[in-house]
């Protein structure tokens, strides 16, 4: 009999006592303290989002998610998360509304790239009216104008062990546990050779506003919000996410949401 | 489902005889279904009050109110604080349960409350981790259920109704309704309405809407779009799924309880039934085939 049986079976029972004992009850702290962190049963439960995972990419493919007319969009894309930040370094760009920005694009590519706003202005855009899906439940329909990813990547050659492409960003967040965190956030290059997926730096027919994302904001659109990374610092291609924050590939995914926002 | 009343023996207490009922995979996935749904639907609610409102259509009204459903908490008139229920426009006080719940001295401004959640405190990532891998457990074991059904032609048996059911509609209605119940081993006309209709109209729809909800499954199956009229209305067709689902429970274990909780508990733990029809089991069947 094998270990990861033995380990397996004795995962199965504990769940099975936990599920058990927590029936009859129509309170559920109970359940509090074996579902927090990363916890055994915590972790056996996640187990599933990666079977969500792969059956996602297998009936997705590279379909694209859907797209609306113009007559769909019937408010202004609703601003989440950071919408305005703070930091010293994203006020002095703001200041010269972001003529002095530049978006580096570095790690596992043979042709690091460090482009100017008007340079990215200037390459073959993409407009597309998407709906924006939050995590939390809500939907909002907006246009959004920018570059597609694919052809930044192009021109900085990435090299073959590149898995990711990790976004960190200006904005940082405080959930109340040791300070402002920064914001990053990863997506893998099946996503990010998807012809949807967009550097936006335009969005409802003006410039993409501070609330936004401004300068640039990436749009991922088969995945719920907290993938679409805002105020753009740097683009990173790596074979690995260990390295990146907490190691789980984003700012929420640290806190234990799921890496692939598909669901 | 049903088996055939197979006699196992003839009761000499309360007249009836012991037949087998339930079969193994029938009682497991009916366990396998209280466990998922149970979970379910609490860590639905955590999901639900990271956004306590439902829209009909493609996107939520910020702009322009398309709302159906609200939960907030407002100052009442007197102004102190109050949990707020909208449904289709129409607004009740609901402190103490939803939008505002918990102690008085420090309530909670929730949609649902913490008994009602997994887990009892806001925590979305819980909820959604809570969730998939239980809506994971209910479409496999629906599936396993469906193919063994089919396989052993239990569909048309059990759960079909036959004419004769059709007939018996009115009088069955009114049996239940004066709490006097058939206890042969076989579904009457309302238990195959309501198992079917949990079966095969909630169980694929509550999948089906939590299935559109996906951004990327609006990229492989876009036709559920269609079907639904949009993501939020999928979200809230999932949502009136669910008070379908919680309806059926309430009456499935007050059924349980008039019906005789002991012996319908052994017949979904251990399959043994007890019917109250002495009639043999041969005189129902001839019954049966004449209609």
């Amino acid at each position: 009999m094998s270990r990861t049986f033995l380990a397996n079976r004795r995962r199965f029972l504990t769940l099975a006592g936990v599920a058990a004992s927590t029936v009859p009850l129509a309170g559920c702290d109970v359940l509090d303290g074996v579902l927090s962190g990363d916890s055994a049963v915590r972790q056996t439960l996640a187990s599933a989002n990666s079977l969500s995972y792969r059956v996602q990419r297998m009936l997705a493919g590279d379909r694209l998610a859907p797209e609306f007319s113009a007559t769909e969009i019937r408010q202004g894309q609703r601003p989440n998360g950071s919408t305005d930040p703070d930091g010293a370094d994203y006020l002095a760009l703001k200041a010269t509304a972001f003529a002095t920005y530049r978006l580096p694009v570095t790690g596992l590519v043979e042709k690091p790239l460090d482009l100017g706003l008007e340079e990215i202005r200037a390459m073959p855009s993409r407009t597309q009216i998407t709906r924006h899906d939050c995590v939390e439940g809500w939907s909002c329909i907006a246009k959004w104008t920018g570059v597609p990813l694919a052809t930044i990547l192009d021109q900085a050659k990435v090299k073959p062990e590149a898995r990711y492409v990790v976004f960190q960003c200006y904005d940082a967040m405080n959930l109340g546990l040791g300070g402002p965190t920064p914001y990053y956030e990863s997506i893998d290059l099946l996503d990010a050779r998807h012809p949807q997926t967009i550097l936006a730096y335009g969005c409802n027919d003006q410039a993409l506003s501070v609330a936004n994302g401004a300068p640039l904001r990436v749009r991922v659109e088969r995945q719920l919000g907290y993938k679409m990374a805002k105020y753009i610092k740097s683009i990173e291609l790596a074979s690995t996410l260990a390295p990146y924050g907490g190691g789980k590939g984003g700012f929420w995914e640290d806190v234990g949401y799921d890496w692939y926002g598909g669901i | 489902m049903t088996h055939a009343p197979e006699e196992i023996a003839s009761g000499a207490a309360g007249g009836g005889r012991l037949i087998y009922r339930h079969g193994l995979l029938t009682r497991l996935t009916h366990w396998a279904w209280a466990v998922a749904l149970f979970f379910l639907l609490l860590s639905g609610l955590q999901i639900f009050n990271a956004h306590p409102t439902l829209y009909i259509g493609k996107q939520s009204g910020f702009a322009f109110d398309n709302s159906v459903l609200r939960m907030d908490a407002i100052y009442g008139p007197d102004g102190q604080p109050q949990g707020r229920t909208t449904v289709f426009g129409h607004s009740f006080d609901t402190s103490g349960v939803f939008g505002m719940s918990g102690p008085a001295d420090s309530p909670a401004y929730r949609g649902f409350p913490a008994w009602a959640t997994v887990p009892s405190y806001q925590d979305l990532a819980t909820g959604r981790v809570v969730h998939f891998f239980f809506a994971w457990v209910l479409a496999f074991t629906l599936f396993v259920w469906l193919v063994s059904a089919i396989a052993a032609r239990r569909l048309r048996r059990d759960l079909l109704p036959t004419g004769q059911d059709l007939r018996h509609l009115p009088r069955d209605i009114g049996d239940h309704a004066r709490l006097r119940f058939r206890h042969d081993g076989r579904y009457n006309v309302l238990q195959k309405i309501s198992y079917g209709g949990v079966l095969f109209v909630l169980f694929p729809l509550v999948i089906l809407t939590g299935l559109a909800m996906s951004p990327t499954m609006n990229a492989a199956w876009p036709f559920l779009l269609d079907l639904f009229g949009g993501r939020q209305t999928a979200r809230t067709l999932h949502f009136a799924c669910m008070l379908a689902l919680v309806l059926f429970f309430v009456v499935h274990i007050v059924m349980v309880l008039l019906a005789g909780p002991v012996n319908e508990l052994r017949s979904i733990i251990t399959g043994r039934y007890r019917t109250r029809d002495t009639a043999p089991p041969a005189e129902i069947a001839a019954k049966e085939a004449r209609s």
